[in-house]
């Protein structure tokens, strides 16, 4: 975990006006610990991700809300989609089989 | 390390609204959180941003263009710390070094195969052999002891011909290679199991490869013998009863059992006599008792009476 500080030093480009705006709405949120703002090196990678939406794609500050919003539902459907996959690896080469054969089968499949 | 020119697909010429156009394109189509399931788009967004940050800086661009630096020592000069993006974290602590399972490859390929991905998968398609299914055949007990063939139908329409071997044993699991469900990507197709349910037989019982058979005859047949037509389970043969046969005699007819699978030896016939008496009142027989002294008392009771 680093401080904000420390952040905006290593994080090129990041303006400090700009982080407080996005920690106000909840795009990014720092731990608090006794007052300070620590972030984890997800919340780093965030900040990061935003700096990239907002200084190099040019992706407009109002907009920034809807697209993050998009990623995590992604990111969130993605990891249950490996939970899912790794409850399924666990079972018997034939229930694996039985759920890929289903699969198969389901209508608007993507091929 | 490739020109920076190259790499943003700019001609030496270009200006400095150019480079930030080509590398805001460039970067929006590679960028690795836009592409998790792309393993090379890291790289390949490091060159293109390690490509923008000499050229957008006019004296390092100077300096590259005179010659003083190349790519890579510019690179070098110029690198930043290695950036952390967001997709290496936002699945959560189970994802946190994309390749933190201890079964990637098997999850992977599991993607790739539910979602018929190019997506991070395997080059090569997997090929999975075809499940193997299990039907019940109920089948008639004649039909295990002599053998049959018989036709199935699945639910899906299709139909198998399956030859019920002779001397086909309860429960015994007949193997369909093939039959099963179609393989994936090419793989084979699984197999189909049958397990024969044998239906039991009114007269006839089955123990091992014998046949055990309760015959009832008439009190003169026991009484005086006969030649008889007895039912096998291939059919009716003569054979016959000795004078004096008694209810409980076993009369054995050799090689009229089943075929063993192993040995191809035939199992036996055996018949345990039943003496009945005549279904309706017989006047004569009643009166033949009547008048009837045996020479020898009957001793089949002394014993339970002691």
């Amino acid at each position: 975990m680093i401080r904000m500080d420390d952040l905006l030093a290593t994080t090129e480009g990041l303006r400090p006006d700009d982080l407080d705006r996005w920690i106000g709405a909840a795009l990014v949120t720092p731990h608090d610990e006794a007052g300070m703002s620590l972030f984890t090196a997800p919340a780093c990678a965030r900040v990061q991700l935003l700096c990239t939406l907002r200084y190099t794609l040019e992706i407009e500050e109002d907009t920034l809300p809807v697209v993050l919003s998009l990623m995590d539902q992604l990111y969130a459907t993605r990891a249950e989609l490996r939970a899912l996959a790794a409850a399924v690896a666990g079972q018997e080469v034939s229930v694996q089989q039985s759920v890929l054969a289903a699969l198969a089968l389901r209508p608007g499949k993507v091929t | 390390m490739k020109d920076p020119y190259v790499t943003l697909g700019l001609p030496k010429t270009a200006t400095d609204a150019q480079i930030k156009a080509a590398f805001k394109k460039l970067a929006r189509k590679h960028h690795p959180d836009l592409r998790p399931d792309d393993k090379e788009a890291i790289a390949r967004f490091k060159e293109i941003s390690a490509a923008n940050d000499l050229l957008k800086d006019p004296e390092t661009r100077r300096r590259f263009d005179a010659g003083e630096i190349d790519a890579a020592g510019a690179e070098t000069r110029a690198q930043r710390p290695q950036q952390p993006f967001y997709r290496d974290y936002a699945e959560g602590p189970g994802h946190a070094a994309q390749d933190g399972f201890a079964d990637a490859a098997t999850m992977e390929e599991f993607l790739a195969r539910a979602f018929g991905g190019q997506r991070g998968g395997p080059r090569e398609p997997l090929r999975a052999r075809g499940q193997d299914v299990s039907y019940a055949l109920p089948v008639a007990f004649l039909d295990a002891a002599n053998g049959a063939l018989r036709t199935i139908t699945l639910q899906d329409g299709k139909t198998l011909q399956v030859t019920i071997p002779e001397g086909a044993e309860d429960r015994q699991m007949l193997r369909l290679k093939g039959q099963g469900m179609p393989g994936y990507n090419g793989g084979a197709p699984g197999d189909a199991y049958v397990e024969l349910h044998i239906d039991p037989h009114a007269f006839f019982q089955r123990k091992d490869d014998n046949i055990h058979l309760d015959l009832p005859v008439t009190l003169q047949e026991a009484v005086l013998g006969a030649r008889i037509d007895v039912p096998t389970v291939s059919g009716r043969v003569a054979m016959t009863i000795p004078k004096g046969s008694n209810t409980g005699t076993v009369l054995r007819l050799k090689d009229r059992g089943l075929r063993n699978r192993k040995s191809g030896q035939r199992g036996h016939q055996f018949l345990t006599l039943k003496v009945v008496l005549p279904a309706a009142t017989e006047p004569d027989l009643v009166a033949f008792l009547e008048g009837w002294t045996p020479r020898y008392p009957d001793t089949s009771r002394k014993e339970m009476l002691k």
